[in-house]
């Protein structure tokens, strides 16, 4: 097992420095000059605009730059926003907001999708198989702030139940409907893995093998069958976690919910470049570290995965 | 379902002797055209209601995209009066009117040609890409396909709707429909070559690789002539979905504003446009939203109806 996380972790630091360094060099390639941009309208003093450049490394080659970029990463150091506040000091304010919005909508689309999903498997071909497809089949061609936009007009404008703006607390019953909004943008896959997954499993041997037993259908479809079905789930649901940061991103811009993804909307709305790259490379970063975590844990259940290659 | 119910046991597949003559199980069929897999997926596809419908709507987009003027007679931009702004829908502008007092519907059947034109740029793209990277990794193996592989998860790594974002922020001057289509093309494509090499390690050990290397054939050749043209069948399916999913992305990336610039009539725009009067005139973003999700939806159909055709396996789940 040790040798398992070794590796995956060494695996791991390529596609960190790559990602980065891909990052770093769409800003490089960024036009304009950084530093006269700072100035705006004015002319600056040749001598404090070669101060700054040295302060900010930008007299140094571009690997240079890159390795000094990464080693701030390293030690948390994003890098400051447009405002002037660092980048760490806002994600540590707005990150516990997102992981509760995150939560809400996995615990929705987890309960809610494998669920369906089951059903529908068990019932393939039937009528509520059939309806589940076509309803999975829209919510996938939907985009995200359609969806939140539909969702704010039928529930928070016409039918009055939910706030269509997150008050400032960000307070669990606010958090609702924005929690479905981003749940329903990876529901609907949930949905069908699970329904195939199911039906997959319930041909296999050992289903067979429980009911030549005599187990009850009660015993044989949450241990035998749904548990075995999971296992693709699960792994389908980290590789879309890009998928949610993205959805997390305009969910909380529409309903103003004051997490990272709303600083990473509004930044991009305003067109604050800086901002914009320090929040997508948080962004990418943690998308990393979940999906090392994910398969870390994977091969942790399910032992087969830790002996191939 | 009721829980007596018997569970799911095998078919048999042998027929009994006595019933079935063997003459007419061993026959073979001499006047009938050799199947292959994409006649079966012909044959399985055209039975479906699904495939018309999804082909249908297809080729009515692509004809609104390429002849507007067929479809609606009033001008989108040029005939905008502020005196309508949000205004309701009258008997010649049937959809109602924008903010700027523009027809919902003109603007719509105008705007359909940007986001098929970004959708088809980014699939031409990622298919070429994912083809190119897919087929020398999973066929020539070795270090080549270490490097592309890992070459692969670092574009994989980044979601390409955030790439996407910080492309189109860095080149926020040149924002036109092809930058736009290679923002996102140029994050996507790992997908696509990732199924592709799945598929070639599969195809590339069958027999009849064998056959065409004992008879000397060069290894190049071989793999454009047999083992690409046989392991095709997932990136077409991958490629027919994607299509949507750029076309999503066209408009989620003009909906935050860095997409397309105002100028340029879209989908997207319009939606972003409207999203401030929404309590007041919904219908200048309900209807924009509703093309969208239409003409995404019938890729993504299609999509799926392909795969089926295409797929074994998936066809005994359906």
């Amino acid at each position: 097992m040790a040798g398992y996380i070794f590796r995956r972790i060494l695996q791991a630091v390529p596609v960190l420095l790559g990602t980065t360094f891909l990052i770093y060099f769409m800003v490089f390639a960024m036009p304009g000059d950084p530093l006269l941009a700072l100035f705006g309208d004015k002319t600056p003093n040749p001598a404090l605009l070669e101060r700054l450049r040295a302060e900010y490394h930008l007299d140094q080659p571009f690997i240079v730059q890159y390795f000094l970029y990464l080693g701030g990463i390293l030690r948390g150091d994003f890098g400051t926003s447009f405002s002037g506040e660092p980048v760490s000091a806002i994600l540590a304010r707005t990150f516990p907001v997102t992981i509760r919005l995150a939560i809400m909508a996995l615990f929705i689309e987890f309960v809610g999708g494998v669920l369906i999903g089951l059903v529908s498997g068990l019932r393939k071909g039937k009528l509520f198989d059939a309806s589940a497809l076509v309803v999975s089949l829209i919510f996938i061609s939907l985009p995200i702030f359609v969806i939140a936009f539909v969702g704010q007009f039928i529930f928070g404008i016409q039918l009055g139940w939910a706030r269509t703006t997150v008050s400032s607390g960000a307070p669990i019953q606010d958090l609702i409907l924005p929690a479905f909004v981003l749940a329903s943008i990876t529901f609907a896959q949930i949905v069908r893995l699970t329904r195939s997954s199911v039906i997959e499993t319930q041909s296999l041997d050992f289903v067979r093998t429980a009911y030549g037993k005599g187990l009850t259908r009660r015993r044989i479809i949450p241990v035998h069958i749904l548990r075995n079905s999971l296992i693709p789930v699960v792994t389908y649901a980290a590789t879309d976690f890009g998928v949610l940061l993205v959805g997390a991103t305009v969910t909380e811009g529409i309903f103003n919910v004051p997490g990272v993804g709303r600083t990473l909307y509004q930044a991009i709305i305003r067109g604050e470049g800086p901002t914009v790259v320090s929040f997508v490379t948080v962004m990418v970063l943690i998308y990393l570290v979940v999906n090392l975590v994910v398969d870390l844990l994977y091969g942790l259940l399910d032992p087969r995965i830790r002996y191939v290659k | 379902m009721s829980s007596n119910q018997t569970p799911p046991t095998p078919a048999h597949y042998v027929a009994p002797l006595e019933e079935t003559p063997l003459v007419a199980v061993d026959a073979v069929k001499v006047g009938e055209r050799p199947s292959n897999l994409w006649i079966d997926a012909w044959r399985d596809m055209r039975r479906r209601p699904m495939f018309w419908i999804s082909s249908a709507i297809i080729l009515l987009v692509v004809l609104v995209a390429l002849f507007p003027g067929l479809f609606t007679q009033v001008p989108p931009n040029d005939d905008c009066q502020l005196s309508n702004s949000n205004g309701a829908p009258t008997a010649e502008h049937i959809l109602g009117f924008t903010k700027q007092g523009c027809d919902v519907f003109s603007r719509i059947i105008h705007g359909t040609s940007t986001s098929l034109t970004v959708g088809i740029i980014v699939t031409i793209l990622t298919s070429v890409l994912g083809i190119v990277f897919g087929m020398f990794a999973g066929y020539y193996g070795g270090w080549l396909d270490s490097v592309l592989s890992r070459a692969g998860d670092i574009f994989f790594s980044i979601p390409y709707i955030l790439a996407a974002v910080v492309i189109m922020s860095v080149f926020s001057a040149y924002r036109n429909v092809f930058v736009i289509a290679l923002a996102i093309g140029i994050f996507a494509w790992p997908a696509t070559a990732r199924v592709l090499r799945a598929e070639i390690l599969r195809v590339k050990n069958s027999d009849y690789v064998m056959a065409s290397q004992a008879l000397g054939v060069s290894r190049f050749r071989i793999l454009i002539r047999h083992v690409l043209p046989n392991s095709i069948a997932p990136v077409i399916v991958v490629t027919t979905i994607s299509l949507g999913a750029a076309i999503v992305a066209e408009a989620t990336l003009s909906f935050l504003g860095v997409g397309l610039p105002n100028s340029t009539m879209s989908w997207g725009n319009d939606i972003s446009a409207a999203q401030t009067d929404l309590r007041t005139a919904p219908q200048t973003l309900i209807y924009p939203s509703i093309a969208l999700s239409i003409t995404v939806l019938s890729f993504i159909m299609l999509g799926e109806v392909v795969r089926d055709a295409l797929d074994p396996k998936a066809r005994a789940q359906r």
